[in-house]
């Protein structure tokens, strides 16, 4: 009896001491093999009394299955820790750069004109448009500038023909008359599109890109065009305040006429928008002027309204610190590489504007 | 308008200084661009003489001149006026001067390898004039060292005026504005009286429709022309104009005090009278800019029997001008038809002060008193006897009467005015006013051409109140319609979606180079006046600008490129001839080189991928497309294909592949292999579809589905899109893909043939399908390509 717990003993203790596979194994054949320690008192089982027989045949069947077990674990171990071992062999080099990402861009003028539209969106105008091509009566005469009209010449005009009667657009006022035209008031539209003068230097290319505002209603004030246009650049520039100073112009499509200036300073050359003692003239506005709506079969009796037209091109500039303006035109991959927009950015309002 | 604080005080009482006068005129709507700070820089300039002008070794333009400037020295100069020479007294600026014309501080230079300490001065650099042809030649008598400016000059403020208030382009309409404003007194002006002594006169004749509508003209007989005095000098070159001669000095001056332009006649070269009439085709003058002009029939002209004198309201003619020798004089002040001088001064390319204020609008109420003005000046600096003031012709002009209704300005501005503010401001403008309970019965000033409707006065109004003044009201958010319609949605989608597959977006102009645009059209679309001779024409491909940029890129060694546009192409020069379209090109290696994988150039395949993502990002069902390989002249004939809606009779919504390769050559790209797209956005039309439909219903079958692997030999000329709606017509319900795994050509299959591998699925809705019906089915297949393409089963 003293015996069985003893061999179980030495038998465990052997477990202890395995190290490797073949270790396991040679311990599998010296105890259940068939002439295994525990093999051979199976075989003397025979030999014993019958009533102590059943006593040790239990005993050495509960040892036998604490060997089996014991056997499963440690079979276990060795196959996990190979399998790990040769996991371990099969490495890669993870710090070698993936294939460049082909990232698209959006260009800095589309990204404007959709922070631009969704600011408008919430303010209830909707988007218009004209063709480039216009005729000089929606570009000059129904914008109360008939021919010879000293401010045709403020206008450096391309012309399509000797006439001069097709023109490329000088600005994206006829978009006003257009919809004027074309549907009943009120009206209440931005048009953001290309415009151009025959032009070119540092600061002025012959394409460039306007955004008109357009709102005429039964009572809509210059104290509206204001409150509008202060909405419009804070929410624009992403500051609660903003400087902005209205000064007397002359457009012959409005009448009063206002040039708007915003306040600005430079610190280490950076520019800040909306506060300092500088002023930086950014958009034209005014009342419509009633000439302009007679011409687009309005009567100016019963409607009144405000228009504006400002440059997208020169907002973008200033919001995003792009010094050249021709630069837009380049297509410099490096340029729109840095200056272009992650096609997900898609101004909203929830969202915000910028990211 | 150039104006000093010290003429404008001619009719201003004011104690504002320069920096508060020009924030008033600023804050009035007369923009001050500039206002030139003169300090003691004026010190610097001095009178000099160079002793000897010698040639530069160096430079054959350039002369080393020793110039005395007064301290006993010889200082060196380099210069490279072609009048530099021995014995010139002129004007000397030293090194840390800022000169006038463009604010560069001299610094001591080295020319050509010759040291230059200074500069020697032309008119233009000084604003005195824009003469800039050599440097300043002056007399004899002027003393060496001495300041060139007597009076340091006043600081002079550059107003913008608009081109509505000619008023403003004399000195004393800033005056008023500037009373009104509350920036001072307004001096009123009083009517020069004259002495009339002289009998003589000229008779003038009016010819209909001449663009004359009054001449008025004044003898002065015995006058002795001369230099100005130095207060006239001063006066003019304070504003930057050139002293010239007494007489001429004082019709400028005029001009500019008062917005009167004035001519004056050396009344002994005109022949017997003036007639003032249309010129005759073929007719020309000589003007006083010494240029000949050749004039049209419709230039309006002021004429003796025998000659023009001048282009009326533009330009004197240099036969009839007054010199330091003339003896007797005609001064002229006229009224011209602004149209007619603007149509003249277009059609001979000439600008002058007198045709930018004829054109914006003088005061045909001022002849008289800028001609009593003129003639008292003359008589007090030349001598002479004045004639008596004759105007010829009648006067167009009629008082303008508004009534102005009060309540308006609260109506248009959002803030109300008292009439008393109203009435103060309106008087001080000049406007007669009669007080009618709410109301305002008002007499325009004649000098307001710009004023004649009641916002005009609106605007005076506000204008001189403050803009500042309206207050800002909470933006109003109703919306009468949705922010975007279908096709403004789909330019934005589109932008974006082009983007997210890795191409750069660009915006190029609307014209490019005839030249390359030529490639893709037979159009000409020309501009009358292109900005330079490659920018001549409207595009009608977007393509020219991107190849264009491409190579700029690739010049710069980025030669691996994907740029697209959405804009406008055109069709023809009518507004609204013109298309909506995204171009894309592909250029260069689509993998850049890595360690992973090898470089590969892009090619049709990747274009149609491209197109056919776009698409499906714009919510175009792929099902819908029909792929067809003819494309138009941009694109390789053989490799390049168009997708249609529908049918092949449908919109057509793209075209794309590789680019032409004779283009490409010509362009020089064709190591590049350029592959493109144009989706022509105005062709998408919204589909109908109300909200439920946007999803479709969703039905999937729970039964195991079956691949089964075909290879057909075909004709080379068959289209794997044929193939496959054969295949797909044998059984449309249980065939649920078709895709090609293989193709091949080579001679083991026999030439114009090709191998076309594919894979069907095969999948029921109701069943799991037997062998049987699967068997029966490839059988359909098989028979099928061979009745209708010919194509047989590749043996293995």
């Amino acid at each position: 009896m003293n015996d069985l717990s003893k061999l179980e003993q030495e038998i465990f203790e052997k477990f202890s001491l395995i190290k490797t596979k073949e270790n396991l194994e040679s311990l599998k054949v010296e105890t259940l093999g068939k002439k295994g320690s525990v093999s051979k008192l199976f075989q003397e089982l025979a030999t014993i009394d019958k009533e102590k027989k059943k006593e040790f045949a239990s005993r050495l069947n509960i040892l036998k299955a604490k060997i089996l077990d014991e056997l499963s674990k440690y079979t276990l171990k060795f196959e996990q820790y190979e399998l790990q071992k040769k996991l371990e062999s099969q490495t890669i080099d993870i710090t070698l750069p993936v294939p460049k990402i082909t990232q698209g861009k959006i260009h800095p003028v589309s990204q404007v004109i959709d922070e631009l539209t969704c600011i408008f969106a919430e303010l209830g105008f909707s988007v218009a448009e004209g063709p480039d091509v216009e005729n000089e009566y929606n570009n000059f005469t129904a914008l109360n500038t008939p021919p010879n009209h000293p401010a045709r010449d403020m206008h450096d005009t391309f012309y399509l023909d000797e006439a001069k009667q097709l023109l490329l657009r000088t600005h994206t006022s006829p978009v006003q008359i257009r919809t004027m035209l074309n549907e009943k008031p009120p009206y209440k539209i931005i048009a953001p599109g290309r415009t151009y003068r025959c032009d070119s230097d540092q600061t002025h290319t012959p394409m460039f890109h306007q955004l008109e505002g357009l709102y005429v209603d039964k009572n809509v004030t210059m104290a509206d065009l204001r409150g509008s246009l202060d909405y419009f650049l804070k929410k624009f520039f992403e500051v609660d305040k903003i400087k902005m100073r209205f000064r007397p112009s002359h457009f012959p499509f409005t009448e009063p006429s206002a040039e708007v200036d915003i306040g600005y300073e430079i610190k280490d050359g950076k520019i800040t928008i909306g506060e300092g003692d500088k002023w930086l003239e950014i958009l034209g506005c005014g009342m419509v002027h009633p000439n302009v709506l007679i011409n687009a079969k309005v009567d100016p009796k019963k409607y009144q309204g405000y228009a504006f037209g400002v440059g997208i091109d020169r907002l973008a500039m200033l919001k995003y610190g792009i010094n050249d303006l021709r630069s837009f035109f380049e297509s410099d991959v490096r340029w729109l590489e840095h200056f272009g927009f992650n096609s997900n950015d898609v101004p909203t309002n929830y969202r915000g504007l910028a990211r | 308008m150039n104006i000093t604080l010290n003429w404008l005080k001619k009719y201003l009482k004011t104690k504002l200084n320069v920096q508060e006068i020009a924030e008033k005129l600023t804050s009035i709507g007369l923009e001050v661009e500039n206002i030139s700070s003169s300090e003691n820089n004026l010190d610097n300039f001095k009178i000099c003489k160079v002793i000897k002008a010698a040639k530069h070794p160096q430079a054959d333009k350039l002369k080393i001149c020793d110039v005395d400037i007064g301290d006993g020295k010889i200082t060196k100069v380099v210069c490279g006026a072609p009048n530099a020479r021995d014995g010139l007294i002129t004007v000397y600026a030293s090194p840390g001067t800022i000169i006038p014309k463009n604010g560069m501080k001299l610094s001591i230079a080295k020319i050509r390898g010759v040291d230059s300490f200074g500069m020697l001065c032309s008119e233009s650099e000084l604003n005195l004039s824009e003469e800039s042809d050599g440097i300043i030649e002056l007399k004899n008598k002027e003393k060496i060292g001495d300041n060139f400016f007597k009076q340091s000059l006043e600081p002079m403020i550059d107003i913008s005026i608009t081109p509505n208030r000619s008023d403003c382009l004399g000195v004393r309409g800033i005056a008023r504005d500037l009373s009104a404003s509350g920036a001072g007194v307004f001096i009123e002006p009083k009517l020069e009286k004259l002495k009339i002594v002289s009998k003589k006169s000229i008779k003038i004749e009016i010819e209909k429709d001449s663009g004359c509508y009054q001449f008025g003209s004044c003898f002065i007989e015995g006058v002795q022309n001369r230099e100005s005095p130095d207060w006239l000098k001063n006066f003019l070159q304070s504003v930057g104009q050139k002293p010239i001669s007494a007489i001429v000095d004082i019709t400028n001056f005029v001009m500019l005090d008062m917005n009167r332009p004035l001519h004056a006649y050396d009344a002994d070269k005109i022949s017997k009278k003036i007639i003032v009439r249309k010129s005759k085709k073929g007719e020309s003058f000589q003007a006083l800019d010494n240029k000949k002009y050749n004039l049209s029939d419709s230039n309006c002209v002021i004429s003796d029997t025998s000659k023009v004198l001048g282009l009326g309201g533009i330009i004197g003619g240099e036969s009839s001008g007054t010199q330091l020798s003339s003896k007797n004089i005609i001064l002229e002040a006229a009224s011209f038809d602004p149209v007619s001088i603007a149509k003249s001064s277009k059609e001979l390319g000439i600008i002058t002060d007198a045709k930018y204020r004829f054109e914006r609008g003088v005061d045909p109420n001022s002849i008289k008193e800028g001609l009593a003005k003129a003639a008292k000046l003359i008589k007090e600096i030349c001598g002479g006897k004045i004639g008596k003031i004759l105007i010829s012709g009648n006067s167009l002009y009629k008082e303008k009467k508004i009534n102005f209704n009060l309540d308006s300005f609260e109506k248009l501005i959002g803030f109300e005015i008292s009439k008393s503010d109203a009435v103060k401001i309106l008087q001080k403008l000049g406007f007669k006013i009669k007080d009618k309970k709410n109301k305002l019965e008002l007499i325009v000033p004649s000098f307001r051409p710009d004023i004649s409707q009641e916002v005009d006065i609106i605007e005076e109004l506000i204008r001189i109140k403050g803009y500042n003044n309206i207050p800002l009201a909470e933006p109003n958010k109703t919306s009468f319609k949705n922010t975007l319609n279908y096709k403004q949605k789909n330019f934005h989608y589109i932008q974006r979606s082009i983007a997210s597959l890795g191409y750069y977006e660009t915006v190029t102009w609307s014209f490019t180079n005839s030249k390359i645009d030529n490639f893709f059209t037979d159009k000409k679309l020309r501009l009358v006046n292109p900005i330079s001779s490659d920018l001549d024409t409207l595009r009608t491909s977007i393509f020219s600008n991107l190849l264009i940029h491409s190579k700029n890129n690739i010049d710069r060694d980025y030669k691996n490129l994907m740029l697209f546009e959405v804009g406008p192409v055109f069709k023809g020069l009518k507004p609204g001839e013109q298309q909506s379209v995204a171009a894309g090109v592909r250029i260069g290696n689509k993998v850049e080189k890595s360690w992973k994988e090898k470089t590969e150039s892009s090619t049709a395949f990747d274009v149609k991928a491209d197109v056919l993502k776009v698409l499906i990002d714009l919510g175009i069902d792929s099902e819908k497309l029909v792929w067809e390989s003819k494309s138009n002249q941009s694109f390789h004939p053989g490799r390049s294909g168009s997708v249609y809606l529908g049918s092949n009779k449908g919109p057509l919504l793209a075209c794309f592949g590789e680019l032409n390769p004779i283009i490409v050559n010509k362009l020089e790209l064709d190591k590049y292999f350029p592959c493109g797209f144009e989706i022509y956005l105005d062709n998408i039309i919204e589909p109908k579809r109300k909200q439920k439909d946007i999803k479709g219903s969703y039905s999937v079958s729970k039964f195991q589905s079956v691949d089964r692997d075909f290879a057909f030999i075909v004709d080379k000329n068959t289209k794997a899109n044929d193939l496959i709606s054969v295949i797909k017509n044998c059984d449309k319900n249980l065939i649920t893909s078709i895709d090609i795994f293989d193709v091949y050509e080579g001679s083991n299959i026999g030439e114009n043939k090709k191998s076309i591998a594919l894979s069907v699925k095969l999948q029921s809705m109701e069943k799991t399908l037997d062998e049987k019906s699967i068997e029966e089915v490839s059988q359909k297949i098989i028979s099928s390509v061979q009745s209708q393409t010919g194509g047989t089963l590749r043996s293995s």
